[in-house]
């Protein structure tokens, strides 16, 4: 990995917590310009959290966001979301808006106050919703889709806002395994032109697939950093999320898979077995 | 029936902003015209369209004829402040009505809950029980407006004390400040002695627009067109704050900001109607509600169409109100709540799944 790729977004000793529950422990995190890095961790690790203080949505946080070098504090929420798309987990309620006025809202921030929507802001919006393949509802309401079709939309909004950071919290959550693939592909082939994207991904396979770089956290820190081989070991895994696993390249695509063996807790069955197997040897 | 609505509508949605709004604010246009017309002719005096015609003619100041005197001055300075009254008080109660309906991501919300509609009750009350009211002509319109802002600041005040701002304890808080000023309000109604002051109140009470002459358009005039201007410039973060604070915020909106900005211009508008016309019931939650039906809920549309849309609800409810039992006449804001109570029910029913989600 070279390291003159400048920074497009880190995080400086984040730390966040609510009442007593420290919910992000002095969290640093670096997104080198066109990389796709991978959050993963178990529930409750801390990856929306630290997705929405690296958004700026967190107001009580210690510690600092750069956005291209600049403290994100320090920029107006429009800056910010000409530059940094967030697509989140949990999609709103949406009141009857159609997907195309859904995407269309991406463009708030390059709209002046007394500015209306031109043709160019519809080719846009027309696009993003052309390569998340939800061209189709443009005009149906979002109540009417379903939640992988409505969380398509909501990535074409990010789109929309055309911007050079995208933050995606588990985007492929309510996808079926061929538009799980199409989401990805796209973002990945956006980092290729340049994008940076940060994304929680909850199916390590899929992380280990399509990330440059991946953050593993339990209890709102760090627990390893690096690619994603450095990153997905079997102890590492077993130790985040306490389960048992193998991990071996995948002799048809060629990355990383794991096999989920059990739980960690009980009397654990003999342990060279797990070597073994990631070793790639065949059992 | 909804199902059918959108797809006829299908190809207005697509249109662009400014097209969607010219095409629906010609029709309410259209629509306002007409109904001031056979509400100038209209009433004890009857007068023929025609001779309404020229009055509007010669008033403009071209040369007419063919009317009498009385005609003229019962057009000139009976109806038509009455008309115009009418229609800036329609104007304030649609936007906000859309407005609050927006903040709060409800379409059962209504301008009244931020304690507006209560706080110039009182300060009406208040006005005509001191005989201020009868003292000082505009003293009854001030008072309503001071109580009506008053109000609201305490509302608010309620919702940010600790520094966060909560709309859910803003909802709260308006529940209870009405509950309070209203009980003050029956508390003065039962101790007052006079009987004509009485009558006075519960003819406040019900909302009018009864011998509203040419000051009281040039005193809410103003503040509702600018504070619905403010609102109508306002409207695009308000269709962002409609899927939440993240998501408004992570689309560049400064939503601490906006919303008070929104809250105020609302309150505003609709305390300078509260002062004029007392309380008009159900305009303001049923005139967006149909149009978010017929338009979509984008705001930049859905706005102005509410002005428009109040101000035909009102001024219609007026007319009928003040010749369906000459020559008495019936109060409009008792009109509307008989239109408007029947179809909340309806909307409740029609929502019942959408409220339980809330």
């Amino acid at each position: 990995m070279n390291g003159d790729r400048p920074q497009a977004l880190s995080a400086e000793g984040l730390s966040y917590s609510v009442e007593t529950q420290t919910l992000l422990d002095s969290v640093h995190l670096h997104a080198e310009q066109g990389r796709f890095v991978g959050l993963i961790g178990p529930n409750g690790a801390g990856k929306s959290t630290l997705l929405r203080a690296l958004s700026g949505m967190l107001r009580h946080q210690h510690g600092a966001v750069l956005l291209e070098g600049t403290d994100l504090r320090s920029m107006s929420s429009r800056d910010v979301a000409a530059s940094m798309a967030l697509v989140s987990q949990i999609a709103p309620y949406t009141h009857g808006f159609t997907s195309f006025e859904l995407v269309l809202m991406g463009r708030y921030p390059h709209l002046g106050r007394f500015q209306i929507e031109g043709r160019e802001d519809n080719r846009i919006a027309r696009d993003a919703m052309r390569q998340t393949d939800t061209e189709r509802f443009a005009d149906r309401t979002l109540d009417t889709l379903s939640g992988g079709e409505r969380q398509r939309v909501f990535v074409s909004r990010a789109l929309a806002q055309q911007p050079r950071i995208l933050l995606l919290d588990e985007p492929t959550s309510n996808l079926d395994v061929f538009h799980q693939l199409k989401v990805l592909d796209l973002v990945r082939q956006l980092v290729n032109e340049g994008l940076t994207a940060i994304a929680a991904i909850h199916d390590l396979h899929m992380a280990a697939r399509y990330c440059d770089r991946l953050v593993l956290l339990s209890d709102g820190g760090v627990l390893a950093e690096g690619r994603p081989e450095e990153v997905l070991t079997p102890e590492a895994i077993e130790s985040a999320f306490g389960v048992r696993c193998a991990v071996y390249p995948d002799p048809i695509t060629g990355t990383l898979a794991i096999s989920l063996i059990g739980p960690a807790d009980v009397h654990a069955s003999p342990a060279e077995e797990v070597p073994a197997i990631a070793r790639g040897v065949e059992p | 029936m909804r199902a059918v609505g959108l797809t006829t509508l299908r190809g207005y949605r697509r249109m662009a902003v400014t097209s969607r709004l010219a095409i629906g604010a010609s029709a309410l246009l259209l629509l306002i015209l007409a109904s001031a017309a056979v509400s100038l002719s209209l009433g004890p005096v009857s007068i023929p369209a025609s001779h309404v015609a020229s009055i509007v003619l010669s008033s403009l100041g071209f040369d007419a004829v063919g009317f009498g005197n009385t005609e003229r001055l019962v057009i000139e300075q009976i109806r038509l402040p009455r008309i115009l009254v009418g229609t800036v008080v329609g104007v304030a109660l649609g936007v906000a009505g859309a407005t609050m309906q927006g903040l709060f991501r409800n379409p059962m919300a209504d301008p009244g809950i931020i304690g507006v509609s209560a706080g110039g009750a009182l300060g009406a009350v208040v006005a005509i029980a001191t005989g201020m009211a009868g003292l000082f002509f505009l003293a009854l319109p001030t008072l309503a407006f001071i109580g009506a802002m008053a109000a609201s600041f305490l509302v608010y005040g309620i919702a940010a004390v600790g520094g966060r701002f909560s709309m859910a304890t803003l909802l709260l808080a308006g529940v209870a400040v009405n509950a309070f000023l209203g009980a003050i309000v029956s508390a003065i109604i039962i101790l007052l002695p006079d009987n004509e002051a009485l009558r006075e109140i519960l003819f406040w009470l019900a909302g009018g627009l009864d011998s509203r002459s040419w000051e009281h358009v040039r005193i809410s005039a103003p503040l509702i067109l600018g504070g619905a201007a403010v609102i109508l410039l306002m409207a695009r973060d308000l269709n962002l704050l409609m899927l939440g604070d993240d998501e408004a915020r992570s689309m560049g909106v400064r939503v601490g900001m906006a919303r008070v900005a929104l809250l105020a211009a609302a309150s505003l508008v609709t305390g300078a109607a509260v002062a004029v016309s007392g309380t008009i019931a159900f305009v303001g939650l049923v005139t967006p509600h149909i149009l978010r039906l017929l338009i979509g809920p984008d705001h930049r549309v859905l706005i102005p169409m509410s002005a428009l849309g109040g101000a035909v609800f009102v001024t219609m409810a007026d007319t009928v109100a003040r010749t369906i039992i000459q020559p008495a006449e019936f109060r409009v804001g008792i009109l509307t709540a008989f239109v408007g109570a029947p179809f909340f029910i309806l909307l409740l029913i029609r929502n019942k799944r959408q409220v339980q989600s809330l």
